[in-house]
């Protein structure tokens, strides 16, 4: 084996871990999209679910309360975006933007006093035998256990959104919210229970990095994901599977690409680090030219206000 | 049955298209009030400090005005591809490509300008930008690949050229290796408009983008398209109108303004490349267009708006010490009452249970 | 004007508030007013935490002579001069621009305010009432070099870089040159993470020169992503700007600790004494400008000895972190023997010495 090939195993452990955060928020959000709701605050949201389960993780040391905390604060700001955009009939776009304003400027201020305090990671899955093989020991089998739930969250959703009686109501609205209101459907509340499902997994996203990846709070953790977590979910055409893929291929080529500057190959940092953003494109590119499969796949509805009696 | 419920205008309220913005300007003075007072710092202060110290000096204006430039430059493109459904959320990118294009034809004619180079590197900056641009436009033409991936995605990696020139080939060779642009000659600076204020030509070309903006949407034949397009696909195409003819023009015309913006930043109040030209400017002109309900003339007064809360922001740090933080949620509150007011113009509020249809 | 009109309207309304405001504010005059601008958010554990910590430091020794002012997160573009000749105009006689973006910004708004001092940390461009001030880090880095010489087994070093500018590349230097001459087998491996704090992605850059066979991780960056990193395999770490020491105590071998305190406690001083001058300090151990956070116990007692022994060389000037001979990775002698670095050699370093893998990236 070369040292080259031996570096696969790793670099795969790596590419799943740092697919994690951008496969919370972008499942999340496709649930969101789906029903209909455009919400561009998933960095806003990230950055409180981070923050929130955090401290909540310092201050009573369980994890599993964090977590759960973590879900709730996304889910909160999400219901703050419901309430703007589903009562009150506010521009989606401009609103989400602002969600994301507000959100680093609140988690900077719940976190001001959680600043350069340590955590300890949440556990790893350790199985004898199976972890310590080689190549896919460490990236199938040695992973944190949020990573696991990340993927088995990626069947559910696919599940709910194409095998159950509420996924089709959901996407129904987003298809058609009229249509669904004269169904009898309650297109305001489905909306919000999806927006609230989309902040909670946002949450859940910013938690694995403040909680698990890099057990710490700093302003702006986030560093940006909740924009790549939204360009994934137009990249996976709303798909919960291609969701996955997609945030694979991001984070793997972000490891790549580290890998390649220790290997001291002559090519400019900056001209690497544009990769996994190029690869994006490209990959978008070369799915996206049946034109007609996409158009299957939008939400009709995708960003347009409803109002019952308009 | 709620209490309290939306009920449709016939048509909307021009009372309130006025009334509304000042509506949540009172709804924010208050819960800024409630926000500063519960924080421990003096309300009244603070909100002097957000919105009269800025603008209680020439220079303070002329700063006021230096701020939303460029936000009114970007959001005018943005607000026309909006109107066409064309998302075209890489303003930011498109502006540093601006910057990286003019200004590096300030450096190619370094100690060789004349009166002819800023006008080079207006058009320049504004063909850096439509040239980015014109990256998603083709994608989303010839391979339908989504504007909001492709211009997000590639304002990374204009970000990250911006910051290898840098690095590299825009380096000051006398600058001890530091990543930054030499500062550039006055035949590269944008002029003075309002002399004692860093106001700049920009500011004309601002203006400018507002009027041709207002020009273009209300009075012009590709207006009536946009509009169409925006409201009803469906009827554009039995029409005839040629959809990928508005995605390129709306595409390139916010790209060129936007690299307008940027080359105006560096040429202006910068007066060098340096790695970081916008602190955000193309994604706050998304608020901004929206702000400004996509009519140009309303962005200018958004943008204006915009600017101050961030010049506030900073004076509240100064006069009082109030971080950065509570400066982002306060900003995140104006927004949210400037958005949410906005339901008064084609709702009225009604309280009691609903009538019965007669 | 119309809306000074309408701010007085809005104050009186407010009325006895106001007017205590302003009696309140009246006191405070006599006072010198200090002002720092700094480019990250003070909470960052880091470098503008560590300017803030001078700050602070002024406020206790001096607090009943000065106030200060800090305006945090600035951008280093067209924003900066307006937050500096906000401070300028609003009485602050002495102010602190702590980044080297604010270069530029700071000189412009000096000339426009001949009566007020600045002092702009890292740069080069000085003025009659502009001083500079930086800190020679990389004899921090010369000492850290010798220590992960003799602690190293595999002989692989992950370096993280943050951007390849003098600062750090001659940081890269200097750590190699001492890392070498304990141990001529190892080689330094760079990775850019281009940006100062993102600790995923320096996490992630951990990661990658680990699995590359690193057993030791350096950094220059600011958060301590990596040295959690590290301590999760089970290796060693370097911190940096401050004591990383809880964030991997078993992994944090040491730090190099920006320190700000002395020297701003002294300028803010000189300004009261009406001593003041435009001077460029450069300040290494000896001036206490930086120094090394409390040395991991597993180091064994030797390694520790020699460290302290360079540390006293090079503070007694026996010694210096550039001597020659050092060759860059070509194999060319680029300061020969006999002599060391001049300051200009060192402020405008771009090239790598022998033993770092790549090239700077230009």
């Amino acid at each position: 084996m070369s040292a080259e090939f031996a570096l696969v195993g790793p670099i795969l452990a790596a590419m799943f871990a740092a697919a994690t955060p951008l496969l919370f928020a972008a499942l999340g959000e496709a649930v969101t999209e789906k029903s209909g709701v455009l919400n561009l605050g998933v960095e806003g949201m990230m950055l409180m679910g981070a923050v929130c389960g955090f401290a909540i993780t310092v201050k009573t040391g369980s994890a599993p309360l964090g977590l759960l905390i973590a879900a709730g604060a996304g889910a909160a700001m999400g219901a703050l975006f419901g309430v703007l955009t589903l009562l009150l009939l506010a521009n989606q776009v401009a609103t989400g933007l602002a969600l994301t304003l507000f959100g680093v400027g609140l988690s900077a201020l719940v976190g001001q006093g959680f600043v350069g305090i340590p955590l300890e990671g949440l556990p790893k899955l350790h199985i004898p035998v199976l972890s310590d093989l080689p190549v896919v020991g460490q990236a199938v089998f040695g992973q944190d256990l949020l990573v696991y739930l990340g993927i088995a969250a990626v069947p559910l959703v696919h599940l709910f959104l194409y095998r159950t009686r509420a996924g089709l109501v959901l996407r129904a609205v987003g298809e058609n919210h009229h249509a669904a209101h004269a169904l009898g459907y309650k297109v305001i509340r489905i909306r919000f229970l999806a927006v609230m499902f989309g902040g909670a997994m946002s949450g859940l996203g910013g938690a694995f990095l403040s909680m698990d990846y890099t057990p710490m709070w700093a302003e702006n953790i986030t560093a940006g994901r909740g924009w790549i977590a939204l360009a994934l979910v137009v990249f996976a055409t709303w798909k919960p599977v291609r969701v996955m893929l997609g945030a694979w291929l991001f984070g793997g080529v972000t490891i790549a690409q580290l890998h390649v500057q220790g290997f001291g190959i002559d090519i400019p940092s900056q001209i690497l680090s544009m990769l996994p953003y190029l690869a994006t494109v490209l990959v978008l590119v070369l799915i996206s030219r049946d034109v007609a499969r996409i158009r299957l796949n939008a939400p009709a509805c995708l960003g347009k206000l409803f109002h019952p009696d308009s | 049955m709620s209490l309290i419920r939306l009920e449709p205008r016939g048509q909307a309220s021009k009372a309130m298209v006025y009334a509304t913005p000042l509506l949540a300007v009172a709804l924010t003075l208050l819960s800024g009030f409630i926000l500063f007072l519960l924080l421990g710092f003096d309300p009244v202060k603070a909100l002097h400090a957000f919105f009269i110290d800025p603008v209680s000096s020439k220079r303070g204006i002329g700063e006021l005005i230096v701020k939303a430039t460029p936000l009114v430059l970007c959001a005018v493109g943005l607000a026309i591809g909006f109107r066409a459904n064309v998302w075209n959320i890489g303003a930011e990118g498109q502006l540093t490509m601006g910057a990286i294009a003019g200004g590096g034809l300030a450096l190619a004619f370094y100690g060789e300008g004349g009166w002819w180079l800023l006008p080079l590197m207006v058009i320049g900056g504004a063909a850096g930008g439509m040239a980015w641009a014109a990256i998603p436009a083709y994608l989303r033409i010839r391979f339908n690949a989504s504007e909001i991936l492709t211009s997000l995605m590639l304002t990374y990696v204009a970000l990250l050229a911006l910051n290898y020139l840098v690095h590299g080939p825009y380096r000051d060779p006398d600058g001890f290796a530091f990543p930054e642009s030499r500062l550039f000659e006055a035949d590269a600076v944008m002029p003075i408009l309002w002399s004692g204020t860093r106001v700049h030509l920009g500011t004309a070309f601002a203006l400018f983008a507002v009027a041709a903006g207002w020009v273009l949407i209300a009075r012009t034949f590709i207006g009536f398209q946009i509009k169409v397009i925006g409201l009803t696909p469906a009827a554009a195409g039995y029409a005839g109108f040629d959809q990928k003819r508005i995605i390129w023009l709306s595409l390139l015309l916010s790209g060129g303004l936007a690299g307008i913006a940027g080359m105006g930043e560096i040429a202006g109040p910068i007066g060098q490349i340096t790695p970081s030209v916008s602190p955000g400017y193309g994604f706050t002109a998304i608020i901004v267009a929206f702000l400004g309900r996509l009519h140009p003339v309303g962005i200018l007064l958004a943008a204006l708006l915009m600017a101050l809360s961030f010049i506030g922001g900073e004076a509240a740090q100064i006069a009082m010490g109030l971080p950065k933080a509570i400066t982002g949620v306060f900003q995140g509150m104006l927004l949210f009452f400037l958005l949410a007011c906005d339901v008064l113009i084609r709702y009225r509020v009604r309280i009691g249970a609903r009538r019965a249809v007669a | 004007m119309n809306r000074r009109t309408m701010g007085k309207t809005l104050l009186g309304l407010a009325g006895a508030a106001a007017i205590a405001l302003s009696v309140g504010t009246a006191a405070a005059q006599d006072k010198l007013k200090v002002g720092f601008v700094y480019v990250g958010p003070i909470s960052d554990h880091g470098y503008s935490y560590q300017h803030d910590q001078g700050r602070l430091a002024v406020e206790k020794q001096l607090g009943d002579k000065v106030t200060t002012t800090y305006v945090e997160n600035v951008p280093e573009g067209a924003d900066a001069e307006r937050v500096i000749e906000q401070l300028a105009a609003s009485g602050h006689k002495l102010i602190f621009t702590t980044s080297f973006g604010f270069m530029n910004p700071t000189l412009k708004v000096a000339q426009r305010y001949p009566d007020v001092k600045f002092e702009h940390a890292t740069g080069y461009k000085r003025a009659a009432n502009v001083a500079t001030y930086s800190a020679r880090f990389y004899e921090g880095r010369t000492v850290i070099g010798a220590i992960v010489g003799k602690m190293t087994k595999s002989n692989v070093i992950g370096y993280i870089g943050s951007f390849p500018i003098p600062e750090v590349v001659s940081g890269i230097n200097a750590f190699t040159i001492a890392l070498r001459e304990q141990n001529p087998k190892a080689e330094v491996r760079v990775v850019w993470v281009n940006s100062w704090y993102d600790p995923g992605k320096e996490a992630e850059a951990a990661k990658a020169l680990i699995d590359q066979g690193a057993d030791v991780i350096v950094q220059h960056t600011d958060s301590p992503a990596p040295v959690q990193t590290a301590q999760e395999r089970g290796l060693w770490s370097v911190g940096q700007s401050s004591d990383m020491t809880r964030f991997g105590p078993k992994s944090h071998l040491t730090a190099i600790v920006d320190d700000w305190n002395g020297y701003y406690v002294d300028r803010v001083k000189a300004v009261l004494d009406g001593t003041w001058k435009s001077v460029d300090t450069w300040g290494g151990f000896k001036d206490k400008m930086l120094f090394l956070a409390p040395y991991n116990p597993a180091i064994p007692a030797d390694v520790v000895a020699l460290a302290d022994t360079i540390k006293a060389d090079i503070m007694s000037g026996k010694r210096h972190s550039f001597q020659g001979p050092v060759k860059d990775q070509s194999g060319k002698v680029v300061i020969p023997e006999g002599k060391t670095a001049t300051d200009e050699q060192i402020l405008k370093m771009d090239w790598y010495v022998e033993g770092v893998q790549g090239k700077v990236p230009k």
